[in-house]
C-alpha cells in the first residue's frame, strides 16, 4: 500500500529547522531560566523522530549518518571531562568556573563551564534516544 | 589533594566512557579494563591508608557546604568496602578475558561491568541519602545490561523478574526518601542523624526505619525479601554471578548499617528487635536452602542469604564487638564468595552441568582447582585460622554479651552447616571416580584459576593477618558506634 504523505513530508522540511532552532535557544536558555540540555537533548531528537515518521529510517540515517552510541559516549566524556578538570585546579569535584571573556563580533560574553556540561547532557540525551527509537523501530 | 576520594569512583566511569569507543577491539578492551582495574584497587588502597592516618574525609561537591549540596564521606567501613571492591572487580575482569566469551565483550560488556563498579563504589562512599539512590539507580541499571547480556532464554526470564522487583523496590526507596525529608528537611545522612536525635524516635521515624529496612532488605536479600534472589543470580554467567553475588546484596547490607547505626538508633526496642529477627530467620532458610539442594550454583547462592543474617544479626546487636565483628565478616564474605563463584564457573565449565550427583572425580585430574576449592570451602565456614572464624567469634561474642544466647547459637549451628553445604560439593564432586566430560579440553583452566587464587589468597592473608588488620576493623565500628565521629567530620562547623 503506498501511503499519501506529502503533506506530512512537506510540512516536516520545514517545520524541523524551527524544532531543532527552537531547541538550541532552549539549550542556551537553561542557565538562567528554565531549559538547559536534557529539554534541548530531547526536542532535537523529537525533530530526529518526526523526520523518521516522515520518511523513513534508511532515508535519516543517510541525512544523519551518526554512530548514537558513540554520541552518547562522547556526551559523557564531556559532562564527566568537565566534573573531572576540577581535580587539575584542587577544587572540589564538579565545581564549575565562570567570566567575562571579549570574543570578536560578539563583544563582551558571560562563558561558563556549566554550559559544556550541559552539552554532554545534550549529547547522551539525543545519543540515547535515538539509540532506543532505532533498536525499538525498525521492524524486521 | 582534596579530590582523593572520588577518583575511585572516576577511573571506572572514565573507563567505562573510553570502552564504549573501542567496543570493536576486544583485545583493547580487556588490555583497558584490566589497568584500569589494577590502578583502581592500587588507588582504593591508598585511600584505605589516608582514612588511617588522616580520619574521615570529606568531598562537598561542586564546592557547596555539607548540608546543603552533595558530600561525599569516606570513613573507614566506606574506604575498606571499596578496597574490596575494587580487588573483586580486578579479579572478575581478568576472569572474564577466558571465559565470557568474545560475543558478550563485543556488546559492551566491560563498558556495563565499570558503569556498575562505579555505583557499587558510589554507593559505598555517598554521604547523601538521595544520592544513595542515584547510585543504587546506578549499578541496577548496569546490573540490568550484565543479567540479560547473552539473551538466553533463562537468562531473559529472570532479568524481567529482576527488573520489576527492583523498579519497584525504587519507587518505594524514592517514597521513604520523601517521606524522612518531610520529617527531618534534609538529605545529608549527618545532618539527618542531627535532626532525628533532636526530635526522638517517633512512630513515623519507626514507619520509615521500617520502610527503609524492607528496600534494602529486598535488595541485600533478607527473609522474606530474598525471594527472587536464587533465581535471578542463577542465571548469569560466573563472572557477573559472582559480582552481583559479591557486590550488589554487600549494598543493600551495607546501607542498613549504615541506617541503622546513624539514624534510626533512638527505639532499638523495635527497630533492631525487628531486624534481629529477621537475620535470625535469613539465617534458619539460607542454610536449609544451602543443605537441600544439590545444584552447585543454588548451594553458593543460598551461602549468601546465609552470610546476611550473620551480618545483620551482629548489626542488630549494636556492641562495638558485634560491630567489628560484621565489618570483618562483610569484607570475608565478599572476598570469598566471588571467590568461589568463580571456581564453581570453572567447575561449570568443565563438566557442562551445574548437578552434583552428574560428576565426580574432578581432583585426579586437576588437583590445582581441588585444593584451591577446599581452602575455599573451609575459609568459607570459618575454620580456624581462616577469616570466616574471626568475624564470627566478635559476632557471637557481641550476642552473648547482650544476652541473645539463641541468635549466637543458632549462627554457631549455622556455620557447621554451612561447612557441610560446601563439602557435599567437595566430596561428591571432587572425590569418586574421573569422568571425561565432552568439551572440557577446551576450558583453559590453568588461565581461568588466576583470578579465583588471587582471591583466596588475599581471603587467607585476611584470616592469618587479622591480628593486623584489626585496627583498621575496629577504627571503622568505632564509627558506626559513636555516629558523633561521622557526624562531626561532615559538618566541621556546625
Amino acid at each position: 500500500m503506498k501511503t499519501n504523505d506529502l503533506i506530512l513530508q512537506t510540512t516536516t522540511k520545514v517545520v524541523l529547522f524551527i524544532i531543532i532552532l527552537f531547541s538550541v535557544y532552549i539549550f542556551f536558555a537553561g542557565h538562567y531560566t528554565p531549559g538547559g540540555g536534557f529539554v534541548g537533548g530531547l526536542l532535537t531528537s523529537g525533530a530526529i523522530i518526526l523526520l523518521t515518521l516522515a520518511f523513513d529510517m534508511k532515508t535519516v540515517k543517510q541525512i544523519l549518518p551518526f554512530n548514537y552510541i558513540y554520541m552518547a559516549a562522547t556526551g559523557l566524556l564531556f559532562a564527566g571531562g568537565t566534573a573531572a578538570g576540577s581535580l587539575l585546579f584542587n577544587v572540589p569535584f564538579l565545581t564549575h568556573a565562570f567570566g567575562d571573556v571579549n570574543i570578536p563580533i560578539l563583544g563582551e560574553t558571560a562563558l561558563h563551564t556549566a554550559t559544556l556540561f550541559d552539552l554532554g547532557v545534550f549529547l547522551v540525551v539525543v545519543g540515547v534516544t535515538m539509540t532506543i527509537i532505532q533498536t525499538i523501530g525498525v521492524d524486521e | 589533594m582534596i579530590n582523593f576520594l572520588i577518583l575511585p569512583l572516576l577511573i571506572p566511569f572514565l573507563t567505562a566512557i573510553l570502552l564504549i569507543f573501542c567496543s570493536k577491539n576486544v583485545v583493547l578492551q580487556r588490555w583497558v579494563a584490566g589497568i584500569s582495574a589494577f590502578i583502581n584497587v592500587a588507588v582504593a588502597f591508598l585511600l584505605v591508608q589516608k582514612v588511617r592516618n588522616n580520619g574521615i574525609q570529606t568531598l562537598n561537591l561542586s564546592s557547596w557546604e555539607a548540608p546543603f549540596g552533595i558530600t561525599l564521606v569516606s570513613d573507614m567501613l566506606s574506604a575498606l568496602l571499596v578496597l574490596t571492591t575494587t580487588i573483586i572487580a580486578f579479579a572478575c575482569v581478568i576472569y572474564s578475558f577466558k571465559s565470557i566469551g568474545i560475543e558478550r565483550e563485543k556488546y559492551f560488556y566491560y563498558p556495563a561491568l565499570n558503569f556498575m563498579i562505579v555505583g557499587v563504589i558510589g554507593a559505598f562512599s555517598t554521604g547523601d541519602i538521595f544520592n544513595l539512590f542515584v547510585f543504587f539507580e546506578v549499578l541496577l541499571m548496569s546490573s540490568y545490561v550484565l543479567l540479560v547480556l547473552g539473551g538466553t532464554k533463562i537468562q531473559l526470564r529472570e532479568t524481567i523478574k529482576y527488573i520489576l522487583v527492583n523498579v519497584i523496590s525504587s519507587a518505594l526507596f524514592v517514597i521513604a526518601v520523601a517521606y524522612l525529608y518531610s520529617v527531618v528537611g534534609t538529605l545529608n545522612m549527618a545532618h539527618i542523624s542531627v535532626r532525628l536525635s533532636e526530635l526522638g524516635q517517633s512512630g513515623i521515624i519507626t514507619v520509615i526505619a521500617v520502610l527503609f529496612l524492607i528496600i534494602f532488605g529486598l535488595k541485600g536479600g533478607i527473609f522474606p525479601l530474598y525471594f527472587w534472589l536464587p533465581g535471578s543470580y542463577y542465571a548469569p554467567p560466573a563472572p557477573v554471578m559472582a559480582l552481583f553475588g559479591a557486590l550488589l546484596t554487600k549494598v543493600g547490607v551495607y546501607a542498613i548499617m549504615r541506617t541503622y547505626t546513624l539514624f534510626f538508633i533512638h527505639d532499638t526496642g523495635y527497630t533492631h528487635q525487628l531486624l534481629m529477627i529477621l537475620s535470625i530467620i535469613t539465617i534458619i532458610v539460607g542454610v536449609v536452602g544451602a543443605i537441600a539442594f544439590s545444584d552447585i550454583k543454588k548451594i553458593i547462592i543460598y551461602n549468601i542469604i546465609v552470610a546476611i543474617g550473620v551480618i545483620l544479626f551482629g548489626v542488630s546487636v549494636m556492641t562495638p564487638d558485634s560491630l567489628a565483628g560484621s565489618i570483618f565478616y562483610l569484607i570475608h564474605d565478599m572476598i570469598i564468595k566471588s571467590g568461589l563463584f568463580l571456581l564453581i564457573g570453572i567447575i561449570i565449565a568443565i563438566t557442562g552441568t551445574s548437578h552434583l550427583r552428574k560428576f565426580s572425580g574432578l581432583i585426579k585430574r586437576y588437583p590445582g582447582l581441588g585444593w584451591t576449592f577446599f581452602i575455599a570451602a573451609l575459609v568459607l565456614a570459618g575454620i580456624p585460622p581462616f577469616s570466616g572464624f574471626v568475624g564470627k567469634v566478635l559476632i557471637v561474642k557481641g550476642g552473648f554479651e547482650s544476652e541473645h544466647y539463641w541468635g549466637g547459637a543458632i549462627i554457631l549451628g549455622s556455620s557447621l552447616l554451612v561447612l557441610f553445604s560446601v563439602m557435599k560439593i567437595f566430596i561428591n564432586g571432587f572425590w569418586g571416580t574421573p569422568q571425561n566430560f565432552a568439551g572440557e579440553s577446551k576450558v583453559p583452566v590453568r588461565k581461568l584459576l588466576i583470578a579465583p587464587i588471587i582471591l583466596v589468597t588475599i581471603s587467607v592473608l585476611y584470616g592469618a593477618g587479622s591480628e593486623f588488620i584489626f585496627p583498621y576493623i575496629l577504627q571503622a565500628a568505632e564509627t558506626l558506634a559513636n555516629p558523633s565521629i561521622y557526624i562531626d567530620a561532615v559538618l566541621k562547623e556546625w
